[in-house]
């Protein structure tokens, strides 16, 4: 699972409030080079909620991406790479995704999250 | 990529050994895919430069077929079952492309920016009662972009669960910012394209094509050796989202 999808994903469970982000508990991060396309990369710069972002990065061990972002950052060559290499390049292979209110535990098995509910939780 | 050529590909993918009958799960076809997707990206440029989600994945067909097209993009595969996801990462890992799975009920799925109002750089406080807080709130609502820009299915027909078909539309069309492309019974035609546009907030659902699902007999309880059903290739575009 990669850090684009896990700045969509906010966590499900019934009566909480304020469940973006997933806090990441990383035990196995694999990198799986791919392509850089500039202008995607602007594209889904619009979408994706900086703070957030970095700090999910963090855990995932990457550590150089800057705090806060403007627009005008997008000319940067440098700043394109780190950007691409944090959004697509890192992969959660095992691990968890945690609910911030609730400390539930969602596990990520061979690069994919399980949300799926208990009973009591829907 | 050509469209044989896409066709081609998918007709190599692994498929369900054991089908589970209360999820519905049947295989989409090659034909069917790939002129599903060869349409979205080449009529409506839906897949290029778009994040893109497949609600109900099983093997991973649908999904694969975005991430063939084109590089540029974003895919993303959601299902139930574990055991498909497992076929679908193989599939994606076979045909070397890049993807990502979730395991979850698509209905339950919660997605950033769904319920609160957040906005990029800053918390926004709701001012209740304030009229200006208020023109600054639906402000945001239309300026917040919605995460996933396509959602492509083919979803169950509710022939195990009465209404299947309809509770994933509803769901797509307020999750995706720009098109749903969707499978369902030709026999189904107008009532899906009333409820669409009257209870689920559309501001357009277009059939594309009328396209032959070929039914193997996949099980015990099928008569025939195969089943030809009518399906429609719908296009539905989700009207503003409101909060």
């Amino acid at each position: 699972m990669r850090l684009l999808t896990h700045n969509m994903l906010s966590s499900n469970i019934k009566g909480v409030e304020k469940g973006f982000p997933l806090r990441i508990e990383a035990e196995k991060v694999v990198e799986k080079p791919v392509e850089m396309n500039a202008d995607f990369l602007r594209k889904m710069f619009e979408k994706v909620e900086w703070k957030a972002f970095v700090e999910a990065s963090r855990s995932m061990g990457y550590a150089q991406l800057p705090e806060e972002v403007d627009s005008g950052m997008l000319e940067s060559d440098e700043f394109l790479s780190r950007f691409h290499h944090a959004l697509l390049e890192l992969h959660l292979e095992e691990g968890a995704l945690v609910c911030p209110e609730t400390g539930r535990r969602f596990p990520v098995n061979k690069g994919i999250p399980n949300m799926l509910l208990h009973e009591d939780e829907v | 990529m050509k469209l044989k050529q896409l066709e081609g590909l998918l007709g190599g993918l692994d498929q369900f050994p054991n089908p589970k009958v209360e999820l519905e799960q049947y295989p989409t076809g090659p034909h069917i895919a790939s002129r599903m997707l060869f349409t979205a990206e080449n009529s409506f440029e839906d897949i290029s430069n778009k994040v893109v989600a497949d609600f109900g994945c099983g093997c991973g067909t649908l999904g694969v077929a975005a991430a063939l097209l084109t590089l540029i993009r974003h895919v993303l595969s959601i299902d139930i079952d574990p055991e498909s996801l497992e076929i679908a990462s193989l599939n994606a890992e076979e045909l070397e492309v890049d993807m990502d799975f979730i395991q979850s009920n698509v209905m339950d799925l919660r997605w950033r920016g769904s319920t609160s109002l957040e906005v990029k750089y800053g918390i926004l406080h709701l001012l209740n009662g304030d009229i200006w807080g208020q023109v600054y709130t639906i402000f945001l609502v239309h300026t917040l972009g919605q995460i996933v820009d396509t959602v492509i299915m083919n979803p169950p027909f509710g022939t195990r669960k009465k209404g299947a078909d309809l509770d994933f539309l509803n769901v797509a069309l307020k999750v995706a910012s720009q098109a749903v492309y969707s499978l369902h019974k030709s026999s189904t035609r107008e009532h899906v394209k009333r409820t669409a546009l009257r209870d689920f907030n559309a501001c357009n659902a277009e059939v594309l094509c009328e396209l032959r699902y070929d039914l193997p007999k996949l099980y015990k309880f099928h008569k025939k050796k195969e089943v030809d059903i009518a399906v429609d290739l719908w296009r539905f575009v989700p009207g503003k989202h409101q909060s």
